[in-house]
């Protein structure tokens, strides 16, 4: 099997894939990128913490034009888990109107997103309809 | 006018639209030119200088400008705050009269912007081998943009629209499409907008989509232009003529924020609280409320955005955007028009001059000197803009009682 790493940092690969935030130790803000503090505190200690696979879709976009490379259509959504907002593509779905909907119940997807020069794999997520 | 007052003296946007034979110079030059003719002044009476431009490339809008139309030696300050880079140069002028530093400023915001695309972002360059490594704030190993949502602007502001719909429901791309159909009616009666046709509902909803629910027509037409403006204090303008008094109009609000943190504005901009702020501080400010206003100038980047801004600026009840539209209200024979210019959709927005551009349509009604588009009467006008980034500037205008 080809060597894998994560599209981005914040997806968690292996049997159980999942994302992982940087929760703010004083006041609970979630953030997925590397931080220099706090944005909601100012607060500077962070903790990993989990986040659910399972959420409801709250918005949506189907993007037909983008740029170059960007293959089109596709579904940009914002997903609730469970009181985080995640960013992250509709997939295993058709991208139009009929098949994607507000409020859906979606779940966490990995996929291949390409493999560089060396053989090793890129994994990224999205959420497919639960 | 109280000696602390701050009016705007003379404004001046250009034609909006394709404008292949002028630079971002000449075109800055002819608004802040003809701003300084509208109010009846000269670069000799202008103690502050502020310019924005984003897309302009290297060297100072502000300086560039000054060598054409008058080195005086004041101070120059070169803005840039995303689409809100002309309400911020504004500002800044404004500022500093408030501070005492002089009592007459020019600010001025100009973009040329005509065949560029929708879109920023882009992937890594070719050719070199191709090796994942994580990079960046997120350790990304490739570009993210199109697998991890999206970073074009027609999909953020959809995704806006889309969870205001989600929030309080009743959204359709119908709606969003008879948004747009009211903007490109009203700039029939803007010469100086891009475009001044009328859209069917269904020649807009059968468009090139480019970010569903917003198809091209719903989107921000990219074009050139400029916009200038010249503010004066209370105190100034009462040493003027009677005739620049009568035509001043007095800028009874100048507000800027930026967006305070709440769960899910890192993923997705939260356009809405930095309004929301903006607009009660600015209501405040201006010791009037909503129901004041004889008409709005709202940052329609986007069919999608109008909507949410109704309900931000507070000219609705909280959730009652759609209710609102379709009401009527914001057609220009209605309760509470927006847009009469035919907003970004179809007057245009060339980014940095757009924010000035806003408080020309608002002064010119009044004014009273609107033309075919004059909402008869108008007192009391609002003029919002917002840049991603993010950065909201509201201003109140006051007609002058002299
Ligand atoms: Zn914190």
């Amino acid at each position: 099997m080809a060597a894998q790493v994560p599209l981005v940092e914040y997806l968690v690969l292996g049997d159980d894939p999942h994302l992982e935030a940087n929760e703010c130790t004083s006041c609970q803000a979630r953030f997925f990128d590397r931080r220099n503090a706090c944005a909601s505190c100012s607060g500077t200690e962070f903790k990993r913490v989990d986040i659910p696979t399972e959420g409801e879709l709250r918005s949506f976009s189907i993007v037909a034009f983008a740029a170059p490379g960007v293959p089109v259509p596709f579904v940009a959504g914002i997903v609730d888990c469970d009181g985080t907002s995640v960013r992250g593509n509709v997939i295993n779905t058709e991208p139009d109107p009929e098949h994607v909907s507000l409020g859906m119940k979606v779940r966490l997807a990995t996929y291949v997103v390409g493999t560089d020069d060396d053989g090793t794999e890129a994994i990224g997520f999205g959420f497919e309809p639960a | 006018m109280a000696s602390d007052d701050i009016w705007i003296l003379g404004i001046r946007m250009t034609k909006f639209g394709k404008h292949p034979d002028l630079d971002t110079v000449d075109l800055a030059a002819e608004a802040a030119l003809g701003a300084l003719a509208d109010g009846g002044v000269t670069m000799a009476d202008i103690g502050v200088v502020a310019a924005g431009n984003l897309m302009g490339g290297a060297g100072g809008i502000g300086q560039q400008l000054q060598k054409q139309i008058g080195q005086t030696g004041v101070p120059v300050y070169n803005v840039q705050n995303a689409c809100a880079t002309g309400a911020t140069a504004l500002r800044t002028a404004i500022m500093a009269i408030k501070a005492g530093e002089c009592d007459m400023g020019l600010a001025v915001g100009v973009e040329k912007l005509a065949g560029a695309g929708l879109l920023g972002g882009g992937g890594r360059p070719k050719g070199d081998k191709e090796v994942y490594e994580p990079r960046g704030r997120y350790g990304a190993v490739a570009t993210t943009d199109g697998r991890i949502g999206t970073d074009t602007m027609p999909g953020v502001f959809a995704q806006v629209g889309m969870e205001y719909g989600h929030r309080y429901g009743g959204t359709s791309f119908e709606l969003f499409a008879k948004i747009s159909e009211k903007n490109h009616s009203h700039s029939t009666l803007n010469p100086l907008a891009a475009y001044t046709k009328a859209m069917s509902l269904e020649q807009i909803m059968g468009d090139m989509m480019i970010a569903y629910p917003n198809t091209r027509p719903m989107c921000s037409a990219n074009c050139d232009g400029a916009a200038a403006a010249v503010v004066v204090s209370g105190a100034k303008l009462k040493t003027l003529s009677l005739e620049q008094q009568r035509r001043a109009v007095k800028v009874s609000a100048s507000v800027l924020t930026t967006d305070p943190w709440q769960e899910a504005c890192q993923v997705l901009p939260d356009v809405n609280t930095l309004t929301r702020n903006a607009a009660t501080q600015a209501y405040e400010q201006a010791g009037v409320g909503p129901e004041d206003l004889d008409l709005v100038e709202l940052h329609d980047c986007f069919a999608t955005a109008e909507l949410v801004h109704y309900d931000n600026l507070m000219l609705c009840e909280e959730g009652g955007a759609v209710d609102f539209f379709e009401s009527g209200a914001p057609w220009r024979d209605g309760a509470k028009p927006v847009n009469v210019s035919g907003g970004l959709q179809s007057k245009g927005h060339p980014i940095s001059a757009t924010g000035i551009a806003n408080i020309w349509e608002v002064c010119h009604h009044l004014r009273g000197e609107a033309g075919d588009r004059q909402i008869d009467g108008a007192t009391v006008g609002l003029a919002h803009v917002i840049g991603l980034g993010s950065a909201c500037g509201v201003h109140i205008l006051e007609k002058s009682a002299a």
